[in-house]
């Protein structure tokens, strides 16, 4: 078969799951009266429709902020007003300022959810196809649709989009980051970063990946060096950078306040840093597999420490660990390097900043999405755990049980059939190579690794079923009504510490060496 | 070693499109369904509450039981499970119930079921052997097969969305096909018997069953010119033929005619007070043999041939109706079809019987049978046309003439089944599932037979693609334009004539395939 009619028939797949998943319910459907998150996108279409640009990042008689306020950036709006335009013309209802608050009915959640399907299918699914093409391989062409089948049948981006209902999180925001890094691996270096900016402009989440393009791009002008080509090269990066943002910036250019308001409403840092997830301990709310949650299962820091030194230890942990990843990218620029520190940063900021979201973790699972080729047991696990983690409790509450269950299970089969991720356990396939070699003196028994890690493997598999099994069916002990949240949690955060240890060792040890391995064989 | 790694391989990879498929099954779970969910709920409930004595007479709900006994302990098994999803479902007064836990039991009942058809393709794809071994295994013969089969459009929407148990169904049917090319005919007939006490629609294809059993089993030898000698005939295997058909009847039947209710049965099971057509016309020759009244009427009234007072007003509103007079022809009667139908299945039964091709003839003549019944019969459904989709998806890896008769049959008899699910939400599931079986199907034959002529000459070709400019109609302007009030039925009676086109067509072209083709066997015999 050709590959064009195998990649249209990934694609046709993944639509059909998105658009099944997309007949369940959604988040906050009939619970009056904040609802959820399918209610604030309707919101901000009925807000941008309504009022002058000048009034949709403040509080006035008209726009009550409180009431699912705008807080994403300008490019989200600039969505949902395009969407409000659709919508006045199918139904004047459903954009209806005040009166449309909550409105729900058969076709109104018809037309949210194609939408959503629009959305991801202009922006995600084809930047997915063009990357699988993309990747410089000699094996079997076929290769290229299993890879994107993997990647767009991903559980945790479908169940979010299509079935929890979000678009400014994931498809559009992600599908930028995706054109970026598909431009950088091109070396169309301005395009990428213009894309990468989209990205920033659509959600400002996505500063968990700017560090890694910034020290990317950066090393990439190094490289030319800093006085000739590098300068210019840099140079025109920036005037990019800033005519992107001025662009997407530029309805509220026009007085100061305008852009200090939205930047307040992007960045709540008067709302109270800590209220948000970092050290709540009560856990019915954001149980979350952050490490500052976990941790406050142990001790109470919020007893301990004051406000503004876990402001700073935050800051100083999310940076320590940043640190090394980003210094060897700049100082070893390769695209390889560039795909895993796109994940390791995003894990950081995941497991060790602050105001963090359990729908954050998409923005660690794309990039991993992106090396599934390279490390597919590895990417798997990773995958299959973050789907577990932050998901589980969300998707239980919308719902959305079911589809949980049988997108992941759905995953994990398609995953194991198109690269026998069961035989690539060893050293060498977890890229683990260097790094063995460089223990070599010390440890003796490495030849039982990859059993060990095949039954770690399955010990955490069973274990997530488990979990996934027990919230939804055990109602817990009336003592510890949290009990199994925090089960949750604590196993995905264990899980994620591990992974993060994982990454960096694969990132830190890796072209040098396997460079001149290379060249002795 | 490396044909065992080939194997391997082929049942990873077989285990992968099954488990896959189920899963898509599964969310198809909260999608739209229809009376048909009521239908099987009711048999659930009067199965489950009442003697056997009164489950052909009970009427409480207007979907009386309507399918044979075999179906109906089916539903008692089942009842007996339901009870513990919800017991609310098995009371017989509680029409148009539903419930969460009713909706997910009935689903996982086709969806656990369709173990059996699952099964059944597995066997079916140990009969097909490539003749050229490719390297490639998504271009295998049996692979195509599998996903032809157990992806197949037309079974999912009718199973898993509008609902109907079918899967299991034609996984007794491929697996007593596959059991007699496996020369297994015993168990064949067997399977083939029970299947005709689950669901009596496919006794269109009995013909084809008999005829071949008769011809290969009772007589043991040919002669050297492939006809018939007719010294080989074994008694023995008669009898046992006649035991298995009758042991199976009795089990069905036998309590019944004890009851003295066979005549109260076999009426349940025949209602010929239907009319000629279902509500929406299923693409057969009576969709065209209306559309042509309809069109003489038209053209008699502009030309003032025809008295318009003389007209039934039935008429002009078109397939609405279930009564459909005609105007300009005769009116069809039911023994006008049952003669039709039979003097259109009698050439593929003699072909079968003086040019025996062994499993591939006995396939040809399934297909056949199936297909003029569904041309021909009376009051068929849509859904009927997977009688023949299905067993000629068997054909369509072997030969490259088949492959195309296969390519214009199923789109078109899918494309006609677009009206089963009318609600907007189940709209892009239906265009979805349709291109991605019609893409598979498409460029994996093609690639499978692509050092043969072309699958489709450009006639062909140009019907098929006209099919999505009569999606766009129908779907999307048709409902925008005022027309929508007046004449409702027209996106429909579009919808059927222009795919009893090329169904007629297909039928057509396989017909005269299968009377031109030279015995085989006298080949062999040289």
């Amino acid at each position: 078969m050709e590959k064009w009619s195998l990649m249209t028939i990934t694609v046709l797949l993944a639509l059909t799951v998105r658009w099944t998943v997309s007949l369940g319910s959604y988040s906050g459907a009939g619970k009056p009266p904040m609802y959820g998150d399918y209610e604030a996108q309707r919101h901000w279409q009925e807000v941008t429709y309504n009022l002058p640009i000048r009034q949709w990042y403040f509080n006035t008689s008209e726009n009550n902020l409180l009431y699912w306020g705008l807080d994403y950036p300008p490019l989200t709006a600039y969505h949902s007003l395009l969407c409000a335009y659709v919508a006045k013309l199918i139904n004047p209802d459903w954009i209806a300022l005040h009166t449309s608050r909550g409105y729900e009915s058969q076709p109104h959640k018809l037309f949210m959810r194609t939408t959503v399907l629009v959305a991801d299918l202009l922006v995600y699914i084809p930047a997915v196809i063009l990357y699988c093409f993309s990747l410089k391989e000699t094996s079997a062409k076929k290769k290229a649709s299993i890879r994107a089948l993997c990647i767009l049948l991903y559980p945790g981006l479908i169940l979010i989009d299509h079935g929890h209902f979000q678009y400014p999180c994931s498809a559009v925001t992600l599908g930028f980051a995706l054109w970026a890094v598909l431009y950088l691996s091109y070396d169309w270096y301005l395009l990428g970063s213009a894309a990468f900016c989209l990205a920033l402009n659509y959600k400002q989440m996505e500063l968990y990946h700017s560090l890694p393009f910034f020290c990317y791009l950066l090393g990439k002008c190094f490289k030319r060096g800093l006085k000739g080509k590098g300068l210019v090269l840099l140079t025109k990066i920036a005037g990019t950078v800033v005519v992107s943002f001025t662009v997407c910036w530029l309805p509220f250019c026009t007085d100061t306040e305008q852009i200090m308001q939205v930047l307040r409403r992007l960045f709540p840092i008067d709302r109270g840093l800590f209220e948000a997830c970092m050290f709540s301990s009560p856990p019915p709310h954001s149980q979350l597999a952050n490490i500052w949650c976990s941790l406050s299962v142990l001790i109470k820091i919020k007893n301990i420490v004051s406000p503004q030194t876990q402001l700073k230890l935050s800051f100083a942990v999310t940076f320590l660990s940043l640190l090394p990843t980003c210094i060897k990218l700049t100082v070893q620029p390769s695209l390889r390097a560039f795909k895993f520190a796109l994940v390791s940063c995003a894990l950081s900021f995941f497991l060790f900043s602050f105001q963090v979201h359990e729908k954050s973790i998409l923005l660690v699972a794309v990039p991993v999405c992106l090396i599934i080729n390279e490390i597919p047991f590895m990417a798997t696990w990773f995958l299959l755990v973050s789907t577990f983690s932050s998901m589980l409790p969300l998707l239980l509450k919308d719902g959305l049980l079911l589809a949980y269950a049988v997108t992941t299970l759905a995953f994990l089969s398609v995953c194991v059939a198109a690269f026998s991720i069961f035989e690539k356990t060893s050293a060498e396939d977890l890229q683990l190579k260097p790094f063995s070699l460089s223990l070599k003196g010390h440890v003796s028994r490495f030849k039982s690794f990859p059993k060990i890690v095949r039954s770690l493997f399955l010990l955490s598999v069973t274990l997530m079923g488990g979990l996934s099994v027990m919230s939804a069916a055990v109602h817990p002990p009336p003592r510890l009504p949290d009990l199994l949240p925090v089960c949750v949690s604590v196993t995905s955060c264990l899980h994620f510490v591990l992974f993060l240890v994982y990454f960096n060792v694969v990132i830190l040890w890796d072209s040098k060496n396997s460079r001149s391995q290379k060249k002795i064989s | 070693a490396r044909g065992g790694a080939m194997a391997a391989g082929a049942r990873r990879w077989f285990r992968a499109l099954a488990l896959g498929v189920s899963f898509l099954k599964c969310l198809l779970i909260p999608a739209y369904y229809s009376t048909d969910f009521e239908v099987h709920r009711n048999w659930l409930a009067i199965t489950h509450n009442l003697p056997l004595s009164q489950w052909y007479y009970e009427a409480t709900s207007e979907w009386t039981l309507d399918y044979p006994p075999f179906f109906a302990w089916f539903e008692c098994a089942l009842s007996h499970v339901a009870k513990y999803f919800d017991p609310k479902m098995l009371v017989i007064e509680n029409l148009n119930y539903t419930s969460r836990a009713t909706v997910f039991f009935q689903r996982f009942s086709v969806i656990f079921t369709d173990i059996l058809f699952i099964y059944a393709v597995h066997e079916c794809c140990r009969c097909v052997n490539g003749k050229r071994a490719t390297k490639d295994i998504l271009e295998k013969p049996a692979f195509i097969l599998a996903v032809l089969l157990l992806w197949n459009f037309g079974l999912l929407i009718v199973d898993h969305i509008h609902f109907q148990y079918n899967g299991f169904l034609f996984g007794l049917m491929l697996l007593s096909a596959a059991r007699l090319c496996q020369k297994r005919y015993l168990e064949g007939a067997l399977l083939f018997a029970i299947l005709l006490h689950f669901k009596h629609i496919y006794v269109y294809v009995a013909p084809a069953y008999g005829i071949y059993l008769l011809r290969s089993y009772c007589f043991t030898a040919n002669n050297a010119d492939g006809s018939l000698k007719w010294r080989s005939f074994s008694l023995l295997h008669v009898t046992l033929l006649g035991l298995i058909v009758c042991l199976v009847s009795a089990l069905s039947l036998g309590p019944f005619i004890v009851l003295g209710q066979l005549p109260q049965v076999i009426s349940r099971l025949f209602p010929f007070r239907r009319g000629l057509c279902h509500a929406y016309w299923a693409p057969n020759f009576w969709a065209l043999y209306n559309a042509m009244d309809k069109a003489l009427t038209i053209f008699g009234l502009k030309c003032n041939f025809l008295d318009p007072t003389k007209i039934p007003k039935a008429s002009m509103t078109g397939g609405l109706v279930q009564e459909f007079q005609h105007t300009v022809l005769p009116s069809v009667t039911p023994l006008a079809t049952l003669i039709c139908t039979f003097i259109a299945i009698l050439p593929s039964v003699f072909c079968l019987w003086f040019k025996p091709q062994g499993p591939r003839g006995f396939l040809q003549c399934l297909v056949l049978c199936a297909l003029s019944s569904f041309m021909f019969g009376w009051h068929v459904h849509e859904k009927a046309i997977l009688l023949a989709i299905l067993p000629l998806s068997l054909l369509s890896v072997q030969r490259a003439k088949d492959a195309g008769i296969y390519l214009i049959l199923t789109t078109t008899g899918h494309f006609s089944l677009f009206p089963l699910l009318f609600t907007p939400p189940e709209l892009p599931i239906k265009i979805l599932l349709m291109l991605l079986f019609t893409v598979y199907s498409f460029s994996s034959l093609k690639s499978l037979f692509r050092r043969e002529r072309p699958l489709l000459n450009w006639l062909e070709t140009i019907y098929l693609i006209q099919l999505v400019p009569l999606e766009i109609f129908c779907e999307i302007i048709f409902p925008l334009t005022p027309w929508k009030q007046h004449f409702p039925f027209v996106p429909l009676l579009l919808t059927s004539v222009y795919c009893a086109l090329g169904v007629t067509y297909a039928w057509l072209k396989l017909y005269v395939s299968v009377l031109t083709e030279r015995s085989t066997v006298r080949q062999k015999a040289e």
